[in-house]
């Protein structure tokens, strides 16, 4: 690939191989009786690495969580921290905090002591736990609600204090199970920001777990996408969307065209397909398919032109169809175009200028096409 | 429904549990309470005055010139009266404490208990009841009596030589009372554990605690309502509790609701009855209000 690297350009510990990983997930599998929750996994997460378990619900991503906490144990594999195999030490004597799905504040303390808690737990001095008490607070920016309960709190008050109570020990690993899932969509984003300057100014590495692919985009450095107790793909969220190693996860992360085909030639750096639905298609991929081998072919909606006239480059990478679907989302308008053998399509376009002269309509016959570096080869 | 006729429905709701109390527990109450300041009488009934209707306003305003306090007087006057308090309340003390640390782990374990066997357990708890109160505590003559099922097992075992004396004596009762009352723990206690969140216990590993720290620092606490409301339902009945000292108990034992008993029954001592049963209601009542004031205070900080 060429230009698809992390967001920190200058972070990127897994590209090196001499990095050691700071959690090592070594063929883990958990089983809940007969069912299999997490199936022979294998991951590596870097020291101050922002890492996001991504997946659909009950693919196994809490269990995973809940396996580095120390909350359940695996049936076979093993988890290394920081050199130290976890096997066996319990939740209490590993240096990593979590901060719950349901929050799991103490309902019988204050804000205040529900943050202090670890601290005490840990015979700090209690000058020390003031003093650090007073500075989560100021963190989560929640100083005037100390002396409250929970049930006093907001949905999105209760979850900073959850924040703030696992950070107050400065775990080296903060472990975040969905710790977004309870705020509107404003706050999330605010506080998905606000999360990753944390986690740069403590330093710390985070293990986040959510089913929001675009918060998994937004804050993470590398992201796992997990199904039915698999990681399907580890990648940084710009690989992950330009580069999906499979229709999965193609599928899964973002909006996507696939064409089925059949690769008719494979030159050097260039592969053509003629696709089921009657055009050809000549795609730049580093590895050749076989010809003959039957592959599929995903574009991403903004990478599809929609015009009236027939672009230069056809009929390579160019169909007709007419205009099925138009929505109007104000930054951009999605067109569903149905192409001859009734497959749509859908493109994108971003509405750059205000008043756009004659603008494409319902119904009307069109051509899309696409560059040669605009679609990803799937094998599978 | 209107508002304005659902807000007279809402005023409704409130009197019932208001008119409840007044029929069946102040209403009552004042009539104890007169009796106790009425004088004994060989009459019927046995204590004077009575008022009649038939009196006129100014008849009754006379007769209540008539009561006095005499009998509290009395009862003060009388060792024998504020040692059966003490004794009741020093025996109900340590019912409640002994039914509590037995109750506390039952309960712990039912609500720890898989989902699907916690119904028979909760049935295990309740089957009891299916039996008379009066038979269940004569089965625990049977079994405690010198020649009864429990020193017949220890002396077939060898751990005793000679059978253990607990019938008649105070060992009895604590075993009766809590025996008797132990449901009325365990199943306050039972719900306020099952329906704590289990996360919580989680969270205070995660921070660091044992899971012995993180009981007393989080589960206890928290379980501390259930534990209030079993002990308040086992420390209220066992301070009056007289079926138990009268068949389990001995000749010593001395507790309230049997002195009670005697000055109502073998005495024909209305008056002095009542002013017993006034002075334990006050004992019983007074703590608990102030009880349940500084909980609601405590409740209402930091708000
Ligand atoms: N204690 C348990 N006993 C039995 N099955 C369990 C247990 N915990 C989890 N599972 C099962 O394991 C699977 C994975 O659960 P997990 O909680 O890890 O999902 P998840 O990816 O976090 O989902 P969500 O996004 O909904 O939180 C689910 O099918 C769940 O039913
Ligand atoms: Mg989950």
């Amino acid at each position: 690939m060429k230009s698809l690297g992390s967001i920190r350009r200058s972070f990127a510990p897994w590209a090196d191989p001499t990095a050691v990983p700071f959690i090592a997930v070594k063929n883990v599998t958990k089983k809940f009786g007969d069912f299999v929750a997490v199936d022979n996994l294998s991951l590596n997460i870097y020291p101050r690495e922002f890492f996001a378990l991504l997946g659909a619900s009950g693919c196994g991503k809490s269990t995973l969580l809940r396996m580095l906490a120390g909350f359940e144990q695996p049936t076979s594999g093993e988890i290394v921290l920081d050199g130290q195999s976890l096997a066996g030490i319990p939740p209490y004597r590993r240096p990593v905090n979590m901060m719950f799905q349901s929050y799991a504040l103490f309902p019988h303390m204050t804000v205040e002591n529900n943050i202090a808690f670890g601290l005490k737990q840990d015979g700090m001095p209690k000058p020390q736990i003031a003093e650090r008490v007073d500075q989560m607070l100021k963190l989560v920016k929640l100083d005037k609600f100390a002396k409250r309960k929970p049930h006093q709190l907001s949905g999105g008050q209760r979850q900073r204090v959850a924040l703030a109570r696992s950070l107050a020990k400065r775990p080296k690993v903060l472990l975040l199970d969905e710790p977004l899932g309870a705020l509107d969509k404003k706050l999330r984003e605010e506080t998905q920001f606000e999360l990753m300057d944390l986690q740069q100014q403590l330093g710390l590495t985070f293990v986040v777990v959510t089913h929001d692919q675009e918060e998994a985009m937004t804050m993470a450095d590398r992201i796992a996408v997990m199904a039915h107790g698999k990681v399907i793909q580890v990648a940084t969220p710009p690989e992950i969307y330009e580069a999906p190693n499979s229709r999965f996860v193609a599928d899964f992360i973002g909006d996507v065209n696939i064409f089925d085909g059949t690769v008719s030639s494979a030159g050097p750096g260039t592969v053509e397909i003629a696709t089921q639905t009657g055009f050809t298609v000549r795609v730049a991929s580093s590895d050749a398919p076989a010809v003959g081998a039957k592959i599929g072919l995903a574009i991403r909606p903004e990478k599809i032109r929609v015009s009236r006239d027939e672009p230069a480059c056809a009929p390579l990478n160019a169909a007709q169809g007419e205009i099925w679907d138009i929505g109007y989302l104000g930054d951009m308008t999605i067109f569903h175009v149905r192409l001859k053998d009734g497959k749509v399509i859908k493109a994108s376009s971003l509405n750059a200028v205000r008043a756009v002269e004659d603008p494409l309509g319902y119904d009307q016959q069109v051509w899309i096409s696409f560059d040669e570096n605009a679609g990803v080869v799937l094998k599978d | 429904m209107s508002k304005f006729g659902s807000a007279i429905f809402n005023r409704l709701v409130i009197i019932i549990p208001y008119a409840w109390l007044t029929i069946f527990f102040l209403a009552p109450f004042f009539i104890v309470l007169r009796i106790s300041l009425s004088e004994t009488a060989i009459a019927m009934p046995p204590y004077l005055p009575v008022f009649n209707l038939v009196d006129g306003v100014s008849g009754i305003v006379d007769k209540l010139g008539e009561l006095s306090v005499a009998n509290y007087v009395f009862l003060a006057g009388d060792a024998l009266y504020t040692n059966a308090y003490i004794s009741s309340l020093k025996i109900a003390v340590i019912s409640t404490i002994a039914t509590l640390l037995i109750a506390y782990p039952i309960a712990y374990g039912m609500a720890k208990a898989p989902n699907m066997v916690r119904p028979t357990l909760l049935m295990l708890v309740i089957l009891p009841f299916w039996t008379s109160f009066l038979i269940r505590v004569y089965a625990w003559i049977a079994i405690l009596k010198p020649e009864g099922l429990l020193n017949q097992l220890l002396l077939t075992l060898g751990v005793i030589d000679e059978p253990l004396i607990i019938l008649n004596t105070n060992w009895a009762i604590y075993i009766g009372i809590v025996y008797s009352y132990l449901p009325f723990m365990v199943l306050p206690i039972y719900s306020s554990l099952e329906k704590m969140d289990h996360s919580l216990t989680e969270a205070a590993l995660d921070l660091g605690c044992t899971p012995i720290r993180a009981f007393w620092r989080v589960t206890f606490p928290l379980s501390m309502p259930g534990v209030i409301a079993g002990c308040m339902l086992v420390f209220i009945p066992a301070v009056g509790e007289f079926v138990i000292p009268d068949l389990l108990g001995g000749s010593e034992t001395l507790m309230i609701g049997k002195t009670l008993w005697n000055e109502f029954n073998a005495n024909r001592d209305w008056p002095v009855s009542a002013a017993v049963a006034t002075i334990l209601l006050l004992i019983l009542v007074v703590p608990i209000m102030f009880f349940q004031h500084a909980q609601a205070k405590a409740d209402g900080e930091g708000k």
